[in-house]
């Protein structure tokens, strides 16, 4: 539905103002939906079209469950397309309405200039479309169980792909040039132009060295994948022994999967930002005296801090007042870090005035790992009262660890890096040369939950049809987990 | 707008009653969330399906929080959202817990759980049931069902056709023409009705033990055939060696002593049917326990002929309980078993032998779906 009158003013209005201040956002359609409508669309991650499966049910139910029990209530939606369609709770009000739209060219500018979006499809609700379509034909045809199956496994491993892929050049493999016989000859000598220097140039103990690494680098081509492979999605679609249609439908859940990835990437960056400009533009300009109370109280709604949980709105709003401030007063390079007078660091005012320009170049390179790694401050951390927690397994309960800086970056990287999931990637397909498939997991401190390994390896195992292996560490200790025809086996290495 | 939400919904609901896709069964998380009604702390039934993936154990990581407190204080989590992957898990705090269920979807599960059958209702519907709904507006009424809405449309209307309103100052004065009043139609619906007669033992013989079985499997089964039937009825009936209807109280509550004659209670179902629930009208579900033990012969035979010649062609089934008891000798049932044989199509019997066998009765007996 769309816009009435006051509110189509209203964002004119907005629009402006976010244009005065040097947003370049994709222009954004707003629609008006009940509360019925936002739930299922919240449900299926905002695209009104997708192909039918139980899981946007279940988010459904928990969604409109909240929201008649007064818990949770969405205001607003907005998706990455161009142009930007985002959706305005009918209940909201108008001040709401007001924020909302202001919050909105935040994240359209966002997703339109920061460089994690830049690779995706900016025609997603069409994609989103088409897939649907052909997840539909595909249960017409071979059943709808049966298709539903095989995207529950396909689910089990969405997160198995490579972040860094959509920007890496595409390299084409090398092409193997056929060697002739004197080169072969030749192999692991250098030219020698006069014979008499040839045992020197060529010592034996060279040339020996030389042949074995040829001889390693032949059998490292011998592997299969040759090169670790993070992408495991895509891994499969060349190798597993699918069918036409199971093809398919993992490269829609990996196209699926890659176009949600920066958004994961860019949480609290992305919410930051648009905090940031509803506050700005409403408090600078479009609030009227009457409407300040209600603006501060969503404001502060939204703001709301948790125990033992780190609001990205939160975080992000700050952190780039933060930064807006320091490059303002020139609180930053070797001469402000080399300072050790707390005072003289406090006052510190260079009045430099670049920190509108700091921000928007921030927002355009980073993701919330390189935001958090460059731009998190000891002050900062202080004023915001961060702490990290573990878990006591004596007391059995999460407590409080610490306050420090360095501690509490490390965590916050931590969770951050690879959107908090371990480092899973296929080292061999062709394992103890029984066509079956290893994986390894890069063990960075902690283990993985073993019950729901083991569960994801009989998903694997499904697609591969053939034995998976995964190497992993449980509790200091090397291990294997092996899935074979659904059993699991475990195995110390 | 259209979504498929409402398809992707059931197809959920049904995994999680379990009605398809049992392999996700063992995913299966019965999650809740609290709110408040009033002073209470409700739980509401939020079941999930966990998709399983690589990820940490819960326990390894912790994290980074916000907010006040020292070294060692614990970190307070009660009210949190079911954790996604890379937050800590929930802490359970401590809560006034009131699972909130319908009665409706009681006998939902109940119905699946059991595999019973939807009943199909006999008779024409005859009975019928008069609703009133407010559908329309009239001109006269009540001032209490007054619309002011409409009132104050039709104020407004005459106004702008007279030239009286004025933008500048919007007063809209309602005149006696200009009222307006909710009206309403009677829906009449023909509707199939049930009645339940429960008969239970109450002879010396029948202890707590045994009222608790019948009390439990009473309250199934009418919680079942409640969802069934609208507007269902139920009578009870109490005998030891004399018969009388008793509320629903008193049925559960009674001990009595002294002999046991069925046919008495038997005698009095055939007259409360006779007067109250004319067989054209009605589905009837005679429920009789009892431990068995009847004091003669010949009062056994006369329950038969009860039964062949009145309770049978009047029922949609009639079924027997017979609870397990420690002085009861079970000889009804050899008897019942005697006189129709295990077949005959009405009647149903159901041996309890203890709490546990109470699944299984209520099986036996709705199971057929009649």
């Amino acid at each position: 539905m769309a816009l009435p009158p006051e509110l189509s003013a209203i964002r004119d209005e907005i629009r402006q103002y976010a244009v005065d201040y040097g947003l370049d956002f994709f222009e954004v359609i707003y629609e008006m939906v009940d509360s019925e409508q936002i739930n299922a669309l919240a449900a299926l991650g905002g695209f009104p079209v997708r192909y039918p499966h139980w899981r946007f049910g279940m988010d459904y139910d928990q969604l409109s469950k909240g929201y008649t029990w007064g818990l949770q209530k969405i205001y607003e939606m907005v998706i990455n397309t161009d142009p930007c369609y985002a959706y305005l709770m009918k209940s909201n009000g108008f001040v709401d309405q007001k924020t909302v739209m202001a919050h909105v060219y935040g994240h359209s500018d966002f997703f339109k200039n920061n460089y994690w979006f830049s690779k995706t499809d900016r025609k997603m609700l069409d994609s989103m479309a088409n897939y649907a379509v052909k997840v539909r034909r595909m249960m017409d045809r071979f059943g709808q169980e049966r298709v539903e199956s095989f995207i529950d496994c396909c689910l089990s491993l969405e997160n198995l792909i490579d972040p860094q892929l959509p920007f890496r050049e595409s390299k084409k493999e090398p092409e193997q040039e056929e060697k002739s016989l004197e080169d072969l000859e030749r192999e692991g000598k250098l030219h020698v132009e006069r014979d008499y220097m040839r045992e020197y140039i060529n010592p034996k103990e060279f040339v020996e060295s030389q042949r074995k690494k040829i001889a390693d680098e032949k059998e490292k081509e011998k592997k299969f994948p040759a090169t670790p492979q993070v992408d495991v999605l895509q891994f499969l679609m060349e190798y597993a022994p699918i069918e036409g249609w199971q093809y398919e439908v993992l490269s829609i859940i990996r196209n699926e999967s890659y176009y949600f990835v920066p958004q994961r990437q860019t949480k609290i960056m992305n919410e930051g930002w648009a905090s940031y400009w509803h506050s700005t533009i409403m408090t600078q300009k479009a609030l009227k005296d009457s409407e300040i109370i209600d603006f501060a109280n969503q404001h502060a709604g939204t703001m709301a801090m948790a125990p033992g949980q780190v609001n990205p709105y939160k975080v992000g709003i700050e952190l780039f007042r933060d930064i807006e401030d320091r490059w303002n007063k020139g609180k930053f390079g070797k001469e402000y870090d080399d300072c050790d007078n707390i005072i003289q660091k406090e006052k510190w005012d260079k009045k430099l005035g670049k920190g509108r320009e700091k921000i928007f170049e921030v927002r355009s390179v980073c993701n919330d790992v390189t935001f958090i790694d460059q731009y998190l401050t000891p002050e900062f951390v202080d004023r915001f009262k961060l702490y990290t927690y573990e878990y006591n397994r004596r007391t059995h309960q999460y407590e409080i660890v610490d306050r420090d800086f360095k501690r509490v970056k490390e965590k916050m990287l931590i969770g951050l890096t690879n959107m908090g999931q371990p480092f899973v990637e296929i080292i061999n397909g062709n394992f103890e040369n029984k066509s079956e498939l290893l994986l390894t997991h890069k063990h960075q401190g902690v283990d993985l939950d073993q019950r729901w390994a083991n569960e994801t390896l009989r998903c694997l195992e499904q697609i591969w049809q053939r034995p998976v292996n995964i190497e992993t560490e449980v509790e200091g200790q090397k291990k294997l987990f092996t899935c074979q025809k659904g059993q699991f086996n475990e195995k110390s290495t | 707008m259209v979504y498929s939400i409402k398809r992707d919904h059931a197809r959920f609901r049904s995994i999680v009653k379990g009605k398809i896709k049992q392999d996700l069964k063992k995913y299966i998380t019965h999650g809740e969330m609290f709110a408040k009604k009033g002073k209470e702390t409700v739980s509401i039934p939020l079941p999930q399906i966990e998709i399983p993936r690589f990820r940490f154990g819960q326990k390894g990581q912790g994290g980074v929080g916000m907010g006040d407190g020292n070294p060692g204080d614990a970190v307070g989590k009660g009210e949190q959202q079911p954790g996604r992957e890379g937050e800590a898990g929930n802490q359970e705090g401590q809560h006034e817990l009131e699972v909130e269920i319908q009665l409706k979807e009681l006998a939902e599960i109940l119905g699946e759980e059991l595999e019973l059958p939807k009943i199909e209702p006999r008779g024409s519907k005859n009975l019928t049931s008069k609703v009133d709904r407010y559908t329309g507006i009239s001109n006269y009424g009540p001032d209490s069902l007054r619309s002011f809405k409409r009132t104050f449309k039709e104020a407004l209307k005459r106004q702008l056709a007279s030239g009286t309103y004025d933008p500048e100052n919007p007063i809209i004065v309602p005149i006696r023409k200009d009222m307006r009043y909710r009206s309403w139609k009677s829906d009449v619906r023909q509707e199939n009705s049930a009645v339940i007669i429960y008969m239970m033992d109450v002879s010396g013989s029948m202890g707590d033990e045994q009222k608790e079985i019948v009390r439990t499997e009473a309250f199934w089964i009418d919680t079942w055939l409640r969802s069934q039937y609208k507007g269902i009825e139920t009578r009870y009936i109490i005998h030891d060696a004399t018969a009388r209807e008793v509320d629903e109280n008193v049925f559960f509550k009674t001990r009595e002593s002294g002999g046991t004659l069925i046919s008495s209670a038997y005698r009095l179902c055939q007259k409360i049917i006779e007067t109250d629930y004319p067989l054209s009208d009605w589905n009837i579900y005679p429920f009789h326990f009892s431990d068995g033990d009847n004091w003669s012969g010949e009062d056994t035979r006369h329950c038969m002929e009860l039964l062949q010649n009145f309770l049978l062609p009047h029922s949609n089934i009639f079924c027997y309980g017979q609870v397990e008891s420690r002085y009861g000798s079970g000889q009804f049932y050899k008897d019942l078993i005697e006189s129709f044989t295990n077949e005959h199509e009405k009647v149903i019997l159901s041996k309890i032998e203890n709490k546990d066998g109470i699944l299984q009765s209520i099986k036996d007996f709705l199971g057929k779906g009649k």
